[in-house]
């Protein structure tokens, strides 16, 4: 038991992918110009990851090693073209709008291949659906609170609900610029307090 | 006419880097010295270029079979598999340049850019030159943003930064301050 909730929990901060392992960078900029985009992008790439981890790990004793790669290119990309359908039917309008050529792109995403190579390819389907949870809510997490700030210091809202004036936002924090320099001061703050319990610990 | 407003728009006002968000990966990876970031941007002009001349043709076989809902698998395993080509035939014919760019090719199959830049293409545009022309000058973009980047993270390298913020904190806030740069050029090309 112990070790499935290890699996399940080493992503959602202690190893977070996108503030500790710093993969999936371009949907994580680019998809996070409010909280719901940031939210959504992050569920559909863990529907995905989820998805291709539990095939990969099925699959994984039929698969030669010297061919493994395109392989699992093939599985993460059927996918994702499952999942842009299903959103193109169902997901609003607005969403698909706004986070456009990056579901495509979450082929690309390195977290995906990462955790087929690192993890999946292991592992029994128990235990790489569990990873793929836990990795696939540590990103949302990620994507989800960048989102919220980006909106609340852009716009002045969050999730769409106002609670800061109009003449308090800065437009910039939506726009490109603000991605990296939101994103940059996060690292940050997450580096200063690990310094911190890395000290406390040794002293 | 139209191809000059075409190329200082994918190179300056919509950089794909800075203000796509294409290609980070690579972006913050491989910029911490000068002369890989140029053989970065390199490989990237070569690979970005070919694909999308393959794919853009790609694209009227997926059209005129009404299939084109296997587009991202299809453009992926076709870029995949040029990648590899590239690199076997590179290696037999062009020894020097593959010992140049040897080493970024296989990095290149999983950059964003070069995928983003092939499903882009047949989105906004319908013949293959174009295409192929806004896939050169969108490589050309994200080469000058890579050699500008380097050049800053090599010389940020040299101050006495607070310790949280060394490493990707402070690659991330000069990407920003690039991007703020960048923003002026915005309303250049409508």
């Amino acid at each position: 038991m112990n070790r499935y909730w290890k699996e399940f929990s080493k992503g959602l901060i202690h190893n977070n992918p996108v503030f500790v392992i710093l993969l999936g960078m371009c949907p994580t900029l680019a998809t996070t110009t409010n909280a719901l985009n940031g939210f959504s992008m992050g569920l559909a790439t863990m529907a995905v990851l989820v998805g291709s981890n539990l095939t990969i790990s099925l699959i994984r004793k039929l698969i030669p090693d010297t061919i493994r790669i395109p392989a699992f290119i093939v599985v993460i990309a059927t996918f994702v073209t499952t999942i842009q359908r299903v959103m193109e039917a169902w997901a609003p309008p607005a969403i698909n709008e706004s986070l456009g050529i990056f579901i495509p792109l979450i082929v690309v995403n390195c977290i995906i291949l990462g955790r087929a190579e690192a993890f999946a390819s292991k592992n029994t389907p128990l235990l790489s659906v569990l990873d793929g949870l836990g990795m696939g809510l540590g990103f949302t997490f990620a994507l989800t609170l960048l989102g919220s700030l980006r909106e609340i210091l852009g716009n002045g809202t969050l999730f769409g609900f106002r609670f800061l004036p109009t003449d308090f936002s800065m437009l910039t924090f939506i726009l490109a610029p603000g991605g990296f320099l939101v994103l940059g001061l996060i690292i940050a703050v997450l580096q200063k307090l690990n310094s911190k319990k890395d000290t406390g610990v040794s002293a | 006419m139209t191809y000059l407003l075409l190329i200082i728009g994918a190179v300056l006002v919509n950089n794909v880097v800075l203000t796509q968000f294409l290609g980070i990966c690579p972006f913050l990876g491989v910029s911490k010295r000068l002369e890989t970031s140029f053989g970065m941007a390199a490989a990237v002009l070569f690979v970005m270029t070919l694909a999308t001349l393959v794919t853009s043709l790609l694209q009227y076989i997926l059209v005129s079979w009404n299939i084109t809902f296997l587009q991202t698998i299809t453009f992926i395993l076709v870029i995949a598999s040029l990648v590899q080509m590239v690199e076997i035939v590179m290696k037999k014919i062009a020894p020097p340049l593959y010992q140049a760019l040897g080493i970024f090719l296989p990095l290149i199959t999983t950059n964003c850019a070069v995928l983003g830049v092939a499903i882009l293409s047949t989105q906004k545009f319908s013949s293959v030159l174009e295409s192929v022309v806004y896939a050169a000058a969108t490589a050309l973009g994200f080469g000058l943003a890579l050699v500008l980047f380097s050049g800053l993270r090599e010389q940020s390298e040299l101050y006495d930064i607070p310790k949280p913020m060394r490493g990707a904190p402070l690659a991330l806030i000069t990407a920003g301050l690039l991007s703020l740069a960048f923003m002026g050029f915005s309303g250049l090309v409508r």
